[in-house]
């Protein structure tokens, strides 16, 4: 099994692709990286984007093979087309990285972010928060008389827009988790 | 076999067992059981430098020129710190190293121990790729896959990390076995991308190889080749530093070195030509200078292992991501299978040309007065040396610019030089590395004096080991490079730029037991490089030259190819305010 679950040969036709086109559009990526699970992996990567300049959205690990010892790190990255296919082959070439996929380009894909949100305030701001958490489908994971802390599972966007209608219902405290994604179909 | 011992032994017995016989490096409290198992056997060879970064640069120069890896030994701390420079210079000039260092006993990592420092930290963006081994049963593999990842691939320098109470342990020995990382990099090219290039080889009116180190790397066997696609489709060919030797400097198509020192000829056929073939060059800015401007009219194809250097600054037409070795050989299979077509008529029209360019002649330059010009120096060197088993080194700066310039290469692996990083003090401890592993070759480190003087205190190894290194000093007074620019880009203001309180090189060869000869009559030189040569044991050559020379032709930062400075006359205020901004 691979915990990657992405079409085989897909890695030279996408995430290697070595025919761009020089273009200056920014693009966002969702790169899925998969790693020897090893000390200093994370800075090795995190080392690459900062040491060469690239940027990072957002960035999720967690170990998703225990015996291969694998971890899986989903980075969302935007830059120029020339710029993602560097960034993509710069990874390729750190020795504990196993594969390197382009979620954005290799077909279809989700993306699901999970965040909480901790809104403090009494009488109607409290009683609109709770009927907006309805409508996003946030759960309530803790409550006191005068808090909430909202748990909501999205794609980043829906989670922005959640954040920004409760700013001024009593919104104080934000954890996310970051983007994790995979591709659709087998 | 397995068998148990301590991991000191381990280290050593890992070493044997990867064939090596030599390892450079500096003892220290962190790596005194591995100093221990040094002294209890004869198979490898230790040689004691004088500071841990000769260490690595001699490492480098006894890769470069042997085309084994290099491996250097040094205790924790300041010895792993002190190895960071020459691992940065390894690392941009693709050249295997293992570097072992000693690190605090794994139960003191993190407090602030004596001679603690994070190694793994400091050298992960300088080191293809670095270990810290905490048990003592995983030594002996993680040796092992250090020597294949510094090796294969795109070839560079790791590091392996290890605690004291884990040389001190005992563990079991695993030998060396194939390696079964999931770290293979591919060394075919792929077909379809191949006979794409071979069909633009049969068309192609105005076609060039531009090649790079990376026909070094891929060994002599990809020099041949490479020789025989010169010779069978008698196209142009140049190089850039770091390739010098692959192609024969007398061979017939060679046009020389291209890029901010090339040659007229080499730039101004980069810039025109129609099909760019690369081989194993990585389009520095040393070679593309403006990159709108940058061959602007040709189809450019590109034969490199590592993906990361296709489409990094110049679009490539046809990738090839594949060993130079195996792809020249499947090339040259293809195009002899589809019938050697050449476009001869276009490409001897081509050659025309390329033999107008040629009669500018950018490197004349008149010996005149009493002061030897450098220019004169090397080429009375080439003349002197060029029929010896010659290795040469250099430092960074004009003199390996002109040593570039004015001496042939006619084999791989023959030049050392720092390139990507441009390391002043790395030719003298490299020509010590060179020394030991060609033993009876003649080599000799062209130097100037700034650079020099930076690992100076190597004369001690060179002395110790009896090692006949020819330390070729250009002696200018000056950071010569470093005022070339300031008098082409900052008024002639020149900050901090030249040699004061310089030793007396004679007598500091003689302090160290070796030989200094003083050269400054241009009538005197040919008989003091002979002296030099024939003399047996190191010698400092402290040859005087023409302090302002200039280094020409130069391409200016923010130039095009055919924007070439080539003399004195043509350089007022050609660098505006754009290109003074880039180094
Ligand atoms: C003062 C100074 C001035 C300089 N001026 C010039 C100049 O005028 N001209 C010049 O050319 N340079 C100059 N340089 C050197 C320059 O900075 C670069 O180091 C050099 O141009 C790079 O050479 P390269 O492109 O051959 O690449 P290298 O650094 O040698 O890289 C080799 C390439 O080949 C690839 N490769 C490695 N192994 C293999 C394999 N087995 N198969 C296929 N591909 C492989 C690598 O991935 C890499 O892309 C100067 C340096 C200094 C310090
Ligand atoms: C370690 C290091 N420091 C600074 C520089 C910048 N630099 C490049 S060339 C040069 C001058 C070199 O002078 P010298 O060795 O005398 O050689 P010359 O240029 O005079 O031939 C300097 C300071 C460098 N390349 N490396």
């Amino acid at each position: 099994m691979s915990p990657l679950k992405i079409k085989k040969g897909a890695t030279s036709h996408s995430a290697y692709n070595l025919r761009p086109t020089f273009s200056d559009v920014i693009e966002r990526h969702t790169l899925a990286v998969l790693v020897e699970n090893e000390p200093g992996v994370l800075a090795r990567v995190i080392g690459l984007f900062s040491g060469r300049g690239y940027n990072i959205d957002s960035l999720t690990v967690a170990e998703v093979d225990h015996t291969g010892h694998l971890s899986r790190i989903t980075i969302v990255t935007s830059g120029t087309p020339q710029v993602i296919e560097q960034i993509k082959a710069q990874l390729g070439r750190i020795v504990s990285v196993h594969d390197v996929h382009d979620l954005t380009v290799e077909g279809a894909s989700v993306e699901r972010e999970l965040a909480m949100f901790k809104v403090v305030g009494q009488g109607d701001k409290r009683v609109e928060a709770l009927r907006l958490a309805d409508i996003f489908r946030a759960n309530v994971v803790d409550s006191t008389l005068e808090s909430f802390v909202f748990e909501i599972t999205g794609v980043p966007d829906k989670i922005d827009a959640f954040a920004e209608l409760m700013r001024p219902l009593g919104l104080t405290e934000v954890a996310r988790t970051g983007v994790a994604a995979l591709s659709r179909g087998e | 076999m397995t068998r148990q011992m301590s991991g000191a032994k381990m280290i050593v017995q890992a070493l044997i067992d990867q064939g090596v016989d030599t390892v450079f490096g500096y003892p220290g409290g962190a790596v005194l059981p591995i100093y221990d198992e040094v002294f209890q056997q004869n198979a490898i060879r230790h040689i004691l430098v004088r500071h841990e970064q000769g260490a690595v640069h001699a490492a480098e120069g006894y890769a470069r020129s042997t085309g084994k890896p290099g491996v250097v030994l040094v205790t924790s701390g300041p010895g792993a710190t002190n190895a960071v420079t020459g691992l940065t210079d390894a690392l941009m000039d693709s050249i295997p190293l293992i570097v072992l260092t000693g690190q605090v006993p794994t139960f003191m990592i993190g407090s602030d121990a004596f001679q603690e420092a994070d190694t793994v930290g400091i050298t992960r963006p300088c080191t293809k790729h670095n270990w810290l081994v905490k048990e003592t049963d995983k030594l002996a593999g993680v040796i092992h896959e250090a020597f294949h990842v510094a090796t294969s691939g795109r070839p560079g320098p790791v590091l392996v990390d290890i605690p004291k109470d884990v040389q001190f342990a005992t563990g079991t020995y695993m030998p060396p076995k194939p390696s079964t990382s999931h770290y293979q990099p591919k060394l075919k090219g792929d077909m379809d991308a191949i006979t794409e290039l071979v069909a633009a080889i049969e068309k192609a009116k105005r076609p060039i190889f531009y090649t790079g180190g990376g026909v070094i790397n891929s060994g002599p066997a990809a020099s041949q080749l490479l020789r025989e696609l010169v010779a069978a489709t008698g196209f142009p060919i140049t190089s850039t530093l770091m390739g010098l030797g692959s192609y024969p400097a007398s061979g017939e198509k060679w046009i020389g070195m291209l890029g901010m020192h090339g040659l007229y000829e080499a730039n101004m056929a980069m810039h025109d030509c129609d099909l760019m073939i690369n081989i194993g060059a990585r389009f520095d800015d040393r070679i593309t200078g403006r990159l709108d401007a940058f061959s602007p009219k040709s189809i450019k194809a590109h034969i490199d292992i590592d993906p990361s250097s296709i489409n990094k600054v110049i679009k490539t037409d046809i990738p090839i991501v594949g060993d130079v070795g195996h792809v020249l050989e499947d090339i040259l299979k293809v195009w002899k299978s589809r019938g050697r077509k050449t476009n001869a008529e276009a490409v001897a029209k081509w050659w025309t040309q390329i033999e107008e360019w040629k009669k500018v002649d950018c490197l004349k330059f008149t010996q005149k007065g009493k002061t030897i010009k450098p220019q004169h120096a090397l080429a009375r060197l080439e003349a002197l040396t060029k029929q010896y088993d010659r290795y040469i080194c250099t430092e960074v700066g004009q003199h390996q610019m002109w040593a570039a310039q004015y001496l042939g290469f006619e084999d791989p692996n023959r030049w050392m030089t720092s390139g990507g990083l441009g390391t002043m003090g790395y030719g003298f401890p490299a020509s010590i590395g060179v020394q030991i592993g060609h033993p009876d070759a003649l080599v000799i480190n062209v130097a100037g004096e700034a650079s020099w003087l930076m690992n100076m205190q190597e004369m001690g190894t060179a002395v110790q080991y009896r090692l006949p290194v020819k330390q070729f000093i250009l002696n200018n007074e000056r950071l010569g490079m470093v005022r070339q620019w300031q008098e082409l880009l900052h008024g002639e203001r020149y900050s901090h730029s030249w040699s004061d309180a310089l030793p007396d090189f004679v007598k500091l060869a003689e302090a160290f037991g070796a030989k200094g000869i003083l050269c400054s009559d241009p009538a005197d030189l040919d008989d003091a490089i002979m002296e030099m040569i024939n003399h047996d044991g190191p010698v400092i050559f402290d040859c005087l030259v023409t302090k302002h020379e200039n280094c020409f032709p130069m391409i200016p930062s923010g130039k095009a190819h055919n924007e070439m400075l080539l003399g004195e006359a043509e350089t007022q205020g050609v660098i505006d305010s754009k290109g003074s901004v880039l180094v």
